[in-house]
């Protein structure tokens, strides 16, 4: 609990929480604020900001209403950036773990395996395989991820490695503990915190990448995501502007807010950051 | 001069596996497709009978088992030939080599502006961390880094080329102008303003993050208190000693970095139309043309393992510590 006050100590963590906060809010209530489904046309097309107090945010092309599409695309944006990032670490976790205590030839055919995925960039290869595997909210998850668990990898093995060489361990050793209850008892929960920091910016990342595949029209069509709803604004930019602008500025301000929330938890943190388990 | 050949060809040795890997992973990945090139070929041109399809198939290769044409990839790749492109009906390599400089020029420029200008900031925010200055510069730099790129792009073209006609909205230079020499240069930079600032804002904001951040840890450090204790001007210790020391992890930033631009490219060329690298890749997504998407991620990696080996060189030169002795024997 005094991390928790120590968190809101912090003028970015408290920031931080009450974008996320307010987010979480949004995509939870979507179905009771607007129910129906969002892709609908709704009313009469392309509908400005603040005329209509029934469309606040106004209507796109189609008619379909603005704030509908932004709190629904909340939802999407927040799911699927919560789940890549969980694969991505739960992936990278086990991949390091593995290479770091296997050593010799494991180790060093999986690190080749981080590498290989380290030097393709990540938004080439979910471009790829999205457009292979065909488009669904799972592959997008599955892609994102793929582009994404080499760094937690990375740094769960070097972690590994270094604890591995620690005197309490070391005492383990002598004393008789089992090899498997060494790793899961004395190595996994001093090795994992640094590689949990990593978190925050992984779901950063798979949320803009999630919005840039549905961007280019590689997110699922059949639910509302920022991503394609900026691309569906592009056609209309000269006369329009507010329907890229809008969901554009909802995902500007999501990041943002996951990043002052990582910043005020790392900043909380700092005093004991080194033994946090 | 011995040092960067022993350099390169330690990493070269090292960098073929990890090539192995990617060109394997990425076959199976686009073979395990529904439908091949030949279907979205015939599928374009409104069909085609069993014949003509069968005929494809065996002019393409494209009948043989899994392995035989996994083998046949890489004994041609080894050959540096990259394929033929089945949506362009062109060598893979000729297509690559001609929109790749394009994406060069906006990478290399965006780089540049990025680390050129967020260094800078980051040395005044570091100068004295917690100060006034230091806080806003933080702050701003965290929103700028929150911005996705393709939007910023998006929103820049709306203020300073539908409402400002200050830039050209699209491509990469005005087609058929006729122009050589300066006004052509002239031409493609002015076309290269808006996507270079899209894509380089966001990186400045990381640079500006990572310089400030070295500059905060040094200045704990002892050789620091060292400079202060002689009585060393303030901007003497920041700019020789502090910022000095900051600017190490910068340029390993670069190479860990080079991959992600690669990839945001591919949205920035499609918010601008520039036919470049990543707007080839979009085009080999559509066309469903897997040598050439294939062809785009060898390449792509390639390239990563190059900028890896600059920077590597440039590490080399800028530490004196990191040596080459282990790998001279």
């Amino acid at each position: 609990m005094s991390r928790f006050r120590r968190l809101l100590s912090t003028p970015e963590g408290v920031a931080g929480l009450a974008i996320l906060a307010v987010l979480l809010l949004a995509a939870l209530s979507a179905p009771i604020v607007s129910p129906g489904d969002p892709l609908r046309i709704a009313g009469r097309a392309l509908l400005p900001p603040f005329a209509d107090p029934a469309f606040p945010l106004g209507t796109d092309r189609l008619g379909r209403d603005v704030l509908a599409g932004l709190i629904y695309g909340a939802r999407t944006s927040l799911a699927v950036g919560l789940a890549a990032a969980f694969s991505a670490m739960i992936l990278g976790v086990c991949v390091g773990m593995a290479a770091g205590f296997a050593g010799r030839i494991v180790d060093e055919a999986l690190m080749r395996v981080v590498d290989a995925f380290q030097i393709v960039p990540g938004f080439l290869l979910a471009l790829a395989f999205v457009s292979t595997i065909g488009v669904s909210t799972p592959v997008v998850v599955l892609a994102i991820a793929l582009g994404a668990w080499a760094d937690p990898a990375r740094l769960t093995r070097a972690q590994v490695l270094a604890i591995r060489e620690q005197d309490y361990v070391a005492s383990a050793r002598v004393i008789g503990m089992h090899p498997v209850e060494i790793a899961f008892r004395e190595i996994l929960p001093n090795a994992l915190p640094p590689v949990l920091a990593l978190s925050a910016t992984i779901v950063a990342g798979a949320i803009l990448t999630e919005a840039a595949l549905s961007f280019l029209g590689l997110g699922n069509p059949n639910i509302a995501t920022w991503g394609s709803m900026i691309a569906e604004g592009r056609s209309v930019l000269r006369s329009a502007a507010y329907l890229s602008v809008i969901p554009g500025a909802a995902l500007a301000v999501t990041v943002l807010g996951v990043h002052l929330f990582s910043e005020g938890l790392v900043n909380a943190l700092g005093d004991d950051g080194g033994r946090t388990a | 001069m011995k040092r960067a050949i022993i350099l390169l060809r330690r990493r070269a040795i090292s960098a073929i596996p990890v090539l192995l890997i990617v060109v394997i992973f990425t076959f199976f990945l686009l073979e395990s497709a529904s439908g091949d090139a030949v279907d979205a070929y015939l599928g374009s041109i409104g069909g085609g009978d069993a014949a003509l399809r069968q005929s494809l198939r065996e002019s393409y290769g494209l009948n043989q088992s899994m392995l035989a044409r996994l083998w046949l990839y890489l004994t041609s790749l080894a050959r540096f030939d990259l394929g033929w492109s089945v949506a362009f009906n062109r060598p893979v390599g000729e297509l690559i080599a001609e929109r790749l400089p394009n994406t060069l020029l906006l990478m290399g420029s965006a780089t540049a502006l990025s680390f050129g200008l967020g260094s800078a900031l980051g040395i005044l925010a570091g100068a004295r961390p917690g100060s006034a200055r230091d806080r806003l510069l933080s702050i701003g730099s965290l929103v700028v880094y929150a911005i996705p790129s393709f939007w910023l792009g998006l929103v820049l073209s709306i203020a300073f080329s539908v409402k400002l006609r200050w830039f050209p909205i699209a491509g990469i230079e005005t087609i058929a102008s006729g122009k050589t020499g300066f006004s052509r240069a002239l031409d493609i930079s002015a076309h290269l303003v808006l996507p270079v600032g899209a894509l380089a804002l966001i990186y400045l904001a990381l640079f500006l993050r990572v310089t400030r951040a070295g500059m905060a840890e040094a200045w704990t450090l002892d050789f620091v208190l060292f400079a202060r204790a002689k009585g060393l001007s303030r901007s003497r210790i920041v700019l020789r000693h502090v910022a000095r020391n900051a600017l190490l992890p910068l340029v390993t930033m670069l190479g860990l970095q080079s991959a992600a631009m690669l990839g945001g490219s591919v949205v920035i060329e499609s918010v601008f139309a520039i036919p470049g690298f990543g707007r080839l890749a979009q085009e080999a997504v559509n066309g469903r043309d897997a040598p050439l998407l294939m062809g785009i991620i060898v390449t792509s990696a390639v390239l990563v393992i190059a900028v890896n080996f600059l920077v590597d060189l440039a590490y080399a030169a800028l530490d004196p510590r990191i040596g080459t002795s282990e790998g001279g024997a």
